[in-house]
């Protein structure tokens, strides 16, 4: 089933303004795990907002699990079902203590207390924070705040979560531990993700990756494609993840290595040309 | 101005249930002229350690001499100190408050030089924001608000810069920034080290960005300095880094398995040396095979 779909999207933030998203026709399935790229200010952020209809569009349609976000009756149940986690987690937190702050969600969409506690409970597990369930959101780390960020999320049961360069403001170790989070919800629990991210490495752990350029989709394919296509990369201002610019590098160089996303697969790669040199 | 610290020790909180010493004997000399680097997950100290450089935070314990200032003196001036070591924070662009990006490049010349006249002012403030590549006359009267991310953090760097700092630090300069963005502060800041600031000092998680383009780093962990060498000394050692639960530079990851299988790449562990010693590596096989 379709879980989003953006059909001929326009949108503008001032009436005498250019299009900011400008005919952007776009569908996620359910379960999907796409990453969105793109330079700053190609209309990422507003893509993700125009999805749980913070945004609505100016032309076009986009719908969520077929409700039209323009719908205002579908409004609650649309943001229902697309959770969004921004990116600083300082200001994704309002409560004092930890399952406080998870409780906000469900209780502002009338969950039954009992259930809300078995609610935190499941939220809590899913992003492996049980132990910190009574503490304060202020004295825990950066990542684990966006864990935190993404279990007050969870607690809503969306189909659909929405990271909007979520793990930007994190520390390499706190930046795993939510990738990790992430990718488990979407293979364990058929989770679709819409990950917004400037981590060329990020988008490698995505089924697909969505590149934006002033306001349009101008690349769709699997990651490892779009990697592939260095030049045009390089068009829109993106860069390779390191690993794959080596390759090419090499490669140019007339060593006979195939294009490597990480570390390892570079390491297999020149290893295998040095033997058959 | 050289930096010298010397058993430096810090604790947040002291005599309280959340006493936590952050730092325990940092010792550390950092040479005028330095592209230096800070390395150390969150909580090792670094940042504890950088805002000690211009005062931030007063010496409780060991010693610290900027250039010809001693930090431990209580008749130190720290207002012309602050002048001359300047910080850049995370994420500088959320500090603009101004209503226009003149007045606001202009806050800390004001508090740092009350003798100054408006004219001399203005002169510095175009002068500072040319440097980080903005067009004073087109955004001078603009609000911060207006610009670009970019754009903003620009600015931001400028506010700083415009005192004359002889040393610059930076935290996390290009954090949240596309890599086309990353790119161009970085190529910016070596700009302002060349012929602004004598030393640069950027504290950063990005391994990559360390090996790219310090001249000389340091690794924190658990309030101290475990080590201080060039990035390619420091990346030799990436077994050490590992356990320290930090990241190494994709080159050293990829060096490393290929040590593992016997083949050794000599390398600073820049992106360009390490394809050019793959590269060279790979044209003498080829060549001991056709003999």
């Amino acid at each position: 089933m379709e879980a989003v779909r953006f059909e001929n999207v326009k949108f503008l933030y001032r009436e005498d303004g250019d299009y900011a998203v400008n005919g952007v026709t776009l569908t996620v399935g359910e379960g999907e795990f796409v990453a969105v790229l793109g330079r700053n200010g190609s209309c990422k952020s507003t893509l993700a907002k125009l999805i749980n209809a913070l945004l609505v569009p100016s032309e076009g349609k986009v719908t969520v699990f077929g409700m039209d976000t323009s719908d205002e009756k579908k409004t609650f149940e649309i943001r229902k079902n697309a959770g969004m986690v921004f990116q600083n987690p300082d200001n994704q937190t309002v409560a004092s203590i930890v399952e406080d702050d998870i409780a906000f969600g469900p209780e502002n969409i009338g969950v039954p207390r009992e259930e809300i506690g078995r609610r935190i409970d499941f939220a809590l597990d899913a992003v492996g924070m049980q132990a910190f369930r009574h503490m304060t959101p202020s004295r825990l780390s950066g990542g684990q705040k966006q864990r935190i960020a993404i279990a007050g999320v969870l607690a809503v049961l969306p189909k659909i979560m929405i990271l909007d360069e979520s793990t930007a403001m994190l520390d390499p170790k706190g930046r795993r531990e939510v990738m990790d989070v992430i990718k488990k919800l979407n293979k364990e629990r058929g989770m679709t993700v819409i990950l917004i991210t400037h981590f060329m490495e990020e988008a490698l752990e995505a089924d697909r990756a969505v590149v934006m350029h002033r306001g349009e989709v101008v690349m769709d394919a699997s990651p490892e494609e779009i990697f592939s296509r260095a030049e045009e990369l390089e068009a829109y201002n993106l860069t390779l993840p390191r690993a794959a610019y080596i390759s090419k590098k090499l490669a140019e160089g007339g060593m006979p290595v195939k294009g490597a996303f990480n570390a390892e697969a570079l390491a297999e790669e020149i290893c295998a040309s040095l033997q058959k040199a | 101005m050289r930096i010298v610290a010397k058993g430096l020790t810090y604790t947040y909180n002291p005599k309280s249930p959340f006493a936590s010493q952050a730092l325990k004997g940092v010792d550390i000399v950092i040479e005028e002229g330095e592209f230096f680097g800070i390395i150390g997950h969150t909580g090792s100290g670094k940042s504890t350690f950088v805002q000690h450089l211009n005062a931030l935070i007063r010496l409780t314990g060991g010693s610290l001499t900027v250039g010809d200032y001693d930090l431990a003196d209580k008749k130190c001036k720290f207002l012309e100190l602050r002048s001359k070591v300047g910080m850049v924070f995370q994420y500088p662009e959320y500090q603009l408050f101004a209503e226009t990006v003149e007045k606001d490049v202009m806050f800390g010349l004001k508090n740092f030089h009350k003798e100054m006249k408006e004219e001399e002012m203005r002169t510095a403030v175009r002068e500072a924001l040319e440097r980080v590549d903005l067009n004073y006359e087109e955004v001078k009267d603009k609000s911060p608000f207006e610009l670009s991310g970019g754009q903003r953090r620009r600015v931001a760097i400028a506010g700083v810069i415009v005192t004359r700092p002889e040393i610059l630090i930076l935290d996390e300069p290009a954090a949240g920034l596309d890599p086309l963005g990353k790119k161009e502060i970085m190529q910016l800041l070596h700009a302002i080290h060349g012929s602004w600031c004598k030393t640069v000092i950027i504290v950063s998680h990005d391994m990559d960005e360390i090996s790219e383009n310090c001249t000389r780093a340091a690794v924190f962990s658990e309030g101290k300095v475990v080590m201080e060498d060039t990035p390619a000394a420091i990346f030799c050692r990436s077994d050490e880094l590992v356990s320290l639960g930090l990241d190494i530079p994709v080159t050293a990851k990829c060096a490393r398995l290929l040590k593992e299988r016997g083949i050794e790449v000599q390398t600073d562990f820049t992106c360009d040396d390490f394809i050019g010693r793959v590269l060279a590596l790979w044209k003498e096989r080829g060549k001991a095979d056709a003999q």
